[in-house]
């Protein structure tokens, strides 16, 4: 039987029950002891991460949260296999400010290199301090046992259960260091697809999400912004909303403003009806959309030079320069961001699906004015963020909200306008490129320069408050300018050989579009330009674009990606494009150091409407170590449609007078009947380390969507998005 | 006045107003979450439920307006226990990954395949363009209707 409200306790089943402290270690003991992997290295107790229950069960603790990448299915993987328990009997805590470490943001594909790590190691060590107790107590050498889902064996037949053994161990204690994990070659677990542990709650409607929480007594939320960034609050009929049945509270604080109902359609109605009351000194005027990049180029920027190989210039050669453009990115979640907060005798507690728990809780309580102590952040799912989006704002939302009724749960979503208008962008950047290559066509100088804000405003990243509620409060905290950093130059060096190179970063630090991290920051962007840079000069010189490339590569994984994405694809080396068919190439390996990823696109051009199909695209991939085969494609899959959709489609449109794209229809994103075919080929690295795969295949598919344009058509589009408009110009 | 409802074959009572979305009454006072708020304008798919084996926007029928039409939401497809083809194969296939999108997915998925019970990739396309998914799945999702319908064949 279906359970008809979700209490606190069922959403928290279990975690009540164990122990909520555990030792920490000090960041004065990172200095100290053997260099640990991962995370293990910052909180280097082992109960941190790992415990064993009576019942034989472990529970795995990680700071990670899961996005829908399969992170808490990948994660379990890895502690099953090295404890050699059945999968089922690892339960996994994640996100929670009173009970997991501290891993920072779930961010940046590093999840599997940081906390599995910690986790791979964590989970070694106790198992070797299970089989040595049981050593002790079955009189026989640990070498000599054997351990299989959990039952340690020895020679002559007798056995222990992990939760037999475990009442006798203190895993209080500091990872050695010392236990070398499993060998690949014996890995069970790891390296298979197993099935995502959270769809069966998710496909048959199970509460999955912090949407779906429902605690008892708990109130509806909804809140009113202004038309534009920067606007104050002159005055408000609040009489017109609490006239409204079941309308709780109107709660404002300075121009934050905000309703509370019984139920969520009455506190929607009530936004509606303040929204229509508030009057509102406007803020500043956004810039011309028309002229967003002279404009960004103008603002007074942070300048830094980066990736410098020098070596003797040669006379002679030829030049190529190219300017390209990426537009504002919305995250566009398909669920709005949503938290519940409660306040109950001077202690917040606050449901969220941030990524990054720890520095949310510390954001809030400057906001709040409150000690950080007495304030619990839990994670909960949300609907896909991929990177920086509401989820933060919604947090403060909720708990400004709650503080106003201490006692009463409060759930806040936002509505779908609130998270177009309000969430902060991926920045628009500009990338300009210049190239010489020499009488045998190898490229002996590369000069790049690209403008772009920050890529990450989240929780902490300044010294002002971050969270969009706390710009307008009556005390107003805002966000510090931001330093010189924030993920702009991400792969902007190219992992090409070249005599000589220069990276020119102009880091602007205003930020006249509320801008933070989508999505792997400046990847994307500094990918699609340098690989349709790449392309143009292979064209230049009447080169087969992926022969050029390789010509310029020493990186044998990086050779063997593009080697066998051009076999998977059946390139052939010289053919044509026909004016309406092209295909097109992209490389890269993720911030230089992570997943490698070459795709090919095929393109279609329709020329009288300027619209373009993508019917079939391929990737290859080398992410090291694969954990979760079909969970690796999902993410390389995903990344492909996301970016097609970002490249062909996306562009966030705003006037002077505001934000203007605020729903489905002024914010398109691609549909099912234009999403391609896509087939991708794993190349596993069983000794190397595992890498982070999420993020990797956005720069590669966006450059060879544009680059198979340029194949099928001769002219280059060096502006996203491919509007039809931006092709039918193209074409002349 | 109280407004009675059919859902996944029982009876249920509700306090909301007649004007009220039934997505907000099937959420907030019977406690079926599969349907999600994403947009609240039609456009999103996310709120899908069936109405008579007629897919529908939850978020755009108001409970006033249902009178005794039979609502089935994702909970009265199958359960964790006994799973519908379309959920078992949505599980198989791997087909999501944050799963927002997916019971309104699977729920414009059973309605077409009530009206088009041996569907080409061609219809699954078309009948489900109008549900949004930002992770990228579609392609999995695509191929678990057609298992589905496989799977269904076979019992």
């Amino acid at each position: 039987m279906r359970a008809p409200m979700l209490t606190r306790r069922r959403f928290s089943k279990g975690l009540g029950g164990l122990v909520l402290t555990f030792s920490l270690a000090p960041s004065s003991l990172r200095a100290q002891g053997a260099l640990l992997p991962g995370g293990l290295n910052n909180n280097r107790t082992l109960d941190a991460w790992i415990r064993i229950g009576l019942n034989g069960y472990a529970t795995v603790f990680t700071g990670k949260v899961e996005l829908g990448q399969g992170i808490l299915t990948a994660l379990a993987q890895i502690a099953a296999e090295e404890l050699d328990l059945p999968l089922a009997r690892v339960r996994m805590v994640s996100g929670d400010t009173a009970q997991t470490p501290n891993e920072g943001f779930t961010a940046g594909s590093l999840s599997v290199e940081t906390s599995g790590a910690a986790i791979r190691q964590a989970a070694a060590e106790v198992r070797a301090i299970l089989i040595e107790l049981a050593a002790k107590r079955l009189n026989a050498e640990p070498r000599t046992l054997t351990v299989r889902d959990g039952v340690v064996t020895a020679p002559d037949g007798q056995t222990l259960t992990y939760g037999a053994l475990v009442a006798g161990v203190n895993l209080r204690r500091e990872a050695s260091g010392h236990v070398s994990p499993k060998s690949q070659a014996h890995y069970q677990i790891v390296g298979r697809s197993a099935p995502r542990r959270d769809l069966p709650a998710k496909v048959t409607g199970a509460a999955a999400f912090v949407h779906d929480m429902r605690l008892p007594g708990m109130l509806h939320g909804r809140v009113i912004r202004p038309p534009r960034y920067g606007s104050t609050l002159e005055s408000i009929d609040e009489a017109a909303a609490k006239s409204i049945p079941g309308v709780v509270a109107v709660v404002r604080d300075g121009s934050f403003l905000g309703v509370v109902a019984e139920r969520e359609e009455t506190a929607v109605a009530a936004r509606d009806a303040l929204s229509r009351t508030a009057r509102w000194k406007l803020g500043p005027r956004l810039p011309d959309p028309g002229g967003i990049f002279e404009h960004l180029k103008s603002l007074s920027s942070i300048d830094e030079v980066i990736g410098v190989k020098e070596s003797p210039v040669l006379a002679g050669g030829r030049m190529f320069r190219a300017t390209y453009t990426k537009p504002y990115t919305a995250h566009a979640s398909i669920g709005p961001s949503c938290a519940l907060a409660e306040f109950r005798d001077g202690r917040l507690t606050v449901w969220t699906h941030s990524q990054g728990v720890f520095a949310l809780r510390q954001e809030l309580a400057k906001a709040l004015r409150m000690p950080m102590t007495a304030i619990r952040c839990i994670h909960a799912e949300g609907a896909g963020c991929f990177g920086h989006n509401g989820a933060d704002d919604a947090a403060l939302d909720a708990a400004l909200l709650a503080r106003a009724l201490p006692g009463r749960p409060v759930r806040l979503q936002w509505m779908r306008d609130d998270e177009f208008a309000w969430e902060p962008y991926g920045p628009a950047v500009v990338m300009q490129l210049q190239a010489a290559l020499d009488p045998e066509g190898r490229i002996y100088n590369w000069q790049y320069e690209l403008w772009s804000n920050t890529h990450s405003t989240r929780p902490q990243s300044t010294a002002g408050n971050s969270l969009l509620g706390a710009w307008y409060m009556s005390e107003p905290q805002n966000l510090a300018p931001p330093q010189l950093a924030g993920g702009g130059v991400r792969n902007a060096i190219p992992l090409y050989d070249f005599a000589n190179q220069r990276i020119l970063h102009h880091f602007i630090p205003e930020m006249p579009i509320r801008v933070s991290a989508l999505r792997t920051l400046g990847a994307y962007a500094n990918v699609f330009a340098i690989e349709s840079f790449m392309d143009e000069l292979s064209y230049a010189i009447g080169a087969d674009p992926i022969a050029f490339r390789l010509a310029h590569l020493k990186d044998p994984r990086a050779r063997a990606v593009i080697e066998s994405v051009a076999a998977l694809a059946r390139w052939r080396p010289g053919q044509r494009g026909d004016g309406i068919n092209g295909r097109g190439l992209g490389f890269a390996r993720y911030k230089n150091s992570q997943t490698y990823v070459a795709v090919v696109a095929r393109i279609e051009v329709d020329r009288p409407s300027g619209l373009l199909r993508i019917p079939e695209m391929w990737a290859a991939v080398d992410a090291g170590l694969i954990i979760n085969p079909d969970g690796l494609v999902n993410q390389i899959e995903g990344g492909i449609v996301q970016s097609a959709s970002w490249t062909l489609y996306e562009e966030v449109r705003f006037d002077q007078e505001g934000i203007r794209s605020r729903d489905w229809l002024s914010y398109p994103v691609m549909p099912m009947t234009e999403v391609p075919k896509i087939t991708v080929e794993l190349i596993n690295r069983p000794h190397e380390q595992p890498l982070g795969a999420g993020e990797a295949s956005l720069g590669p598919a966006a450059a060879a969507i544009a680059n198979a344009f340029a194949h099928a058509t001769g002219r280059r589009i060096r502006s996203l998005p491919m509007t039809a408009e931006r092709v039918k110009t193209a074409l002349g | 006045m109280a407004i009675n409802l059919r859902v996944n074959g029982q009876i249920r009572r509700t306090n909301a107003k007649p004007e009220t979305p039934l997505l907000y009454v099937l959420r907030n006072d019977f406690a079926l979450t599969g349907a999600k708020f994403g947009c609240g304008t039609s456009d999103c798919g996310a709120c899908t439920v069936l109405l008579d084996g007629e897919a529908v926007r939850a978020c755009a029928v108001t409970v006033g307006e249902i009178g005794n039409a039979e609502i089935t939401t994702v909970e009265g497809l199958g359960t964790p226990d006994k799973l519908h083809p379309l959920q078992q194969a949505f599980i198989d296939l791997q087909a999501a990954q944050c799963g927002y999108c997916t019971s309104g997915m699977i729920m414009a998925a059973r309605n077409l395949l009530r009206h088009t019970p041996r569907p080409t990739e061609k219809d699954v396309r078309e009948a489900l363009a109008g549900n949004l998914c930002r992770c990228g799945v579609h392609n999995r999702v695509v191929r678990a209707i057609l298992r589905a319908v496989e799977l269904s064949g076979r019992s």
